[in-house]
């Protein structure tokens, strides 16, 4: 049984409070228990994942914009410390590297000699997950480490990490996490879940609920109170309150029986004419797993290694067999990703490849929006 | 036994010789690459030249003239391996301009003796002449490019080079996307990745330095970036740049500028 297996027992129903005044006690537990301590961070004019010192460096009077193709940061001065929903980068980015060297090998007198990197030094704490992405992160789990084959850079980096949500209050122009069951409100998987309470006042301060004994123990340590039910009430106003105000929806149900009755519909030669086969949607989607590996040597030919990275379904070599491309057509390409997302995984993993969160209709530089290509597509009626 | 070195050519066509100049640019790998190939006709290097035939011939710089149209069968003839480096001798390089252009006119305008001047009305790539085994893009090329082509042809393989979008490297180098972030125009969606998305990680748009990408889709692009502000004389003069002749960026260049 590890820390972060689900609690014995519930802990205090209504959870725990941490006034904002106290975050930064938060952060410093977690950074001397020696987690790489990671949190939103604004930089260059968007939204990062980077190295949270302390709540300052958190996107604290800023919020975003976002609607399909665009992504505007604005100094609103809102007094809400995770005022912004996300950005394009998504955690996969710590779990599942964009270019991770696997192993080098060294020409020695009597062959040759391998070298595997080792992961990462310390395990993650992440801070301000949002539940879109707590999914997300379970659906990578699901395919990276549950089945046969377990993925071993994905393991070193997942295991151990301590999660710590928090929840939308304000969702953006593209999300739609509710049509997708996965928010605005963390569902399971998570050490901690937070709710930003007023913001900008003297109370200032996040509702805690517990979702692992390392969860528990770690509001134990900070001596946290427990909550009221009027603080758990406005908990739950804030998230119904961002649950009616979602940019988009989409019925997903429906969504996997229109993609399976329109294999061959006219609409993907439309989505075509737009889509730039750039494969920015599956770098920005937190669920999108595929890799490819890269094998190189140097000049003497003493040193070779072999490197692995994100790939992309919109490319011609990732259905590049002898003889050709698969997959020629853009058209066919859209087809492929939107319905691994929204069909075949289910088939696969029993569960969505989408998760909401709107990315893939934000960062698209042509704005095309996955829910409105599901919507255009002619309805099931068998 | 050991095998004796491969031999190394470099030449040069209609360029500014910056291509030559990134091997020069190695300057960390440079004595590896001398120690595994014989650099035997690099003019740009060393006035000592060995005569040929050579095992690799690095090509800079497109066709201009009659004389270079000739010229680069005789390099052909006596190359066992050719490859061409960068934009110019891969998409005709910004001198391919006058593709669009009224040769003749230039030469009276631009030169106090037009009869002295004797070039072709087109600016073409090497491909368009001889047979090429491998086009390295860029303006100039990446040097991490050359150095894997160089070793993949040394230790017989394929070389790795990408031929998907800037995007895909952009991404993973963790750059915010300049034209979604920013409303930038950015040539990346349709540009061939291998320069490591520079000019998005120093918040500009993407130039098309490397010329267009696998599958591009610049007629989508540039309805965006019509949509972002741009006029249709900035739409043209994005697409004719350094790879103007290049056939998608060709067309796109084309369509707009009325």
């Amino acid at each position: 049984m590890t820390s972060n297996d689900p609690p014995a027992s519930p802990t205090a129903e209504a959870g725990h409070i941490l006034p904002a005044a106290h975050f930064d006690a938060l952060l410093t537990l977690l950074h001397e228990d020696g987690f790489d301590v990671r949190g939103p961070r604004v930089q260059g004019g968007a939204l990062e994942i980077g190295k949270l010192p302390n709540a300052a460096a958190l996107p604290q009077g800023c919020s975003a914009t976002q609607e399909p193709g665009a992504w505007r940061l604005q100094h609103t001065g809102t007094p809400a410390w995770f005022g912004i929903t996300h950005g394009g980068m998504s955690w996969k980015a710590l779990l599942h590297p964009a270019r991770t060297r696997l192993w080098s090998a060294e020409r020695t007198a009597d062959g040759f000699s391998v070298h595997e990197d080792a992961g990462p030094a310390k395990p993650f704490a992440f801070i301000g997950v949002r539940a879109c992405d707590l999914r997300a992160i379970a659906v990578q789990d699901n395919v990276l480490q549950r089945g046969p084959y377990v993925d071993a850079v994905y393991n070193a980096r997942r295991n151990g990490a301590f999660l710590v949500t928090v929840d939308c209050a304000e969702p953006s122009g593209t999300c739609f996490c509710v049509s997708m069951g996965s928010g605005p409100a963390a569902g399971s998987g998570y050490d901690l879940a937070l709710t930003e309470l007023d913001a900008g006042s003297a109370s200032h301060r996040f509702l805690v609920r517990t979702g692992s004994r390392a969860g528990e123990a770690v509001v134990q340590r900070l001596g946290l109170c427990e909550a009221t039910h009027q603080d758990s009430a406005s908990a739950k106003a804030i998230v119904e309150g961002a649950s009616a105000r979602m940019g988009r929806s989409m019925d997903a149900t429906a969504a996997r029986a229109t993609l399976s009755a329109n294999r061959e519909s006219p609409h993907w030669q439309d989505v075509a004419q737009r889509c730039l086969s750039c494969g920015n949607c599956t770098m920005v989607c937190p669920t999108c797993f595929c890799t490819t590996v890269e094998d190189t040597s140097d000049l003497s030919g003493d040193i070779a290694e072999r490197w692995r990275l994100w790939d992309s379904c919109f490319t011609f070599g990732f259905t590049h067999v002898a003889g050709g491309t698969v997959r020629e057509s853009a058209g066919a390409r859209y087809r492929h990703w939107i319905s691994h997302k929204l069909l075949n995984l289910h088939e696969q993993f029993d569960e969505s490849g989408c998760v909401g969160c709107g990315r893939c209709i934000t960062w698209c530089p042509v704005g095309i929006d996955i829910t409105a290509e599901v919507a255009a597509l002619p309805q099931d009626v068998s | 036994m050991t095998e004796p070195l491969k031999t190394l050519a470099v030449w040069k066509f209609a360029s500014c010789d910056g291509c030559q100049l990134s091997i020069l640019d190695c300057e960390d790998e440079l004595l590896a690459i001398a120690g595994a190939i014989r650099i035997a006709n690099f003019t740009e290097a060393s006035s000592h030249v060995i005569d040929g035939p050579y095992d690799l011939s690095l090509v800079e710089g497109s066709i201009t003239t009659a004389h270079d149209a000739e010229r680069i069968r005789e390099v052909r003839a006596q190359s066992r391996f050719l490859v061409t480096i960068g934009a110019c001798a891969t998409a005709g390089g910004i001198q391919a301009l006058r593709n669009f252009a009224d040769v003749a006119e230039y030469r009276r305008v631009v030169y106090a003796r037009p009869d002295y001047i004797e070039t072709l009305a087109t600016s073409t790539p090497i491909a368009q002449h001889v047979k090429v085994d491998f086009e390295l893009r860029g303006c100039p090329i990446d040097k991490r490019q050359l150095l894997e082509v160089l070793s993949a042809y040394l230790h017989h393989r394929k070389p790795v080079i990408s031929t998907e979008s800037v995007c895909t490297e952009c991404k993973r180098r963790g750059n915010p996307c300049v034209m979604v972030a920013h409303g930038t125009p950015c040539l990346g969606p349709v540009t061939q990745a291998g320069c490591g998305a520079i000019c998005p990680a120093f918040n500009r748009g993407c130039y098309g330095c490397f010329g267009p990408m696998e599958s591009p889709n610049a007629a989508s692009l540039a309805d965006r970036m019509a949509q972002l502000g741009m006029t249709e004389p900035e739409l043209q003069r994005v697409f004719r740049t350094f790879n103007a002749g290049a056939a998608a960026f060709r067309a796109e260049g084309e369509r707009h500028g009325r």
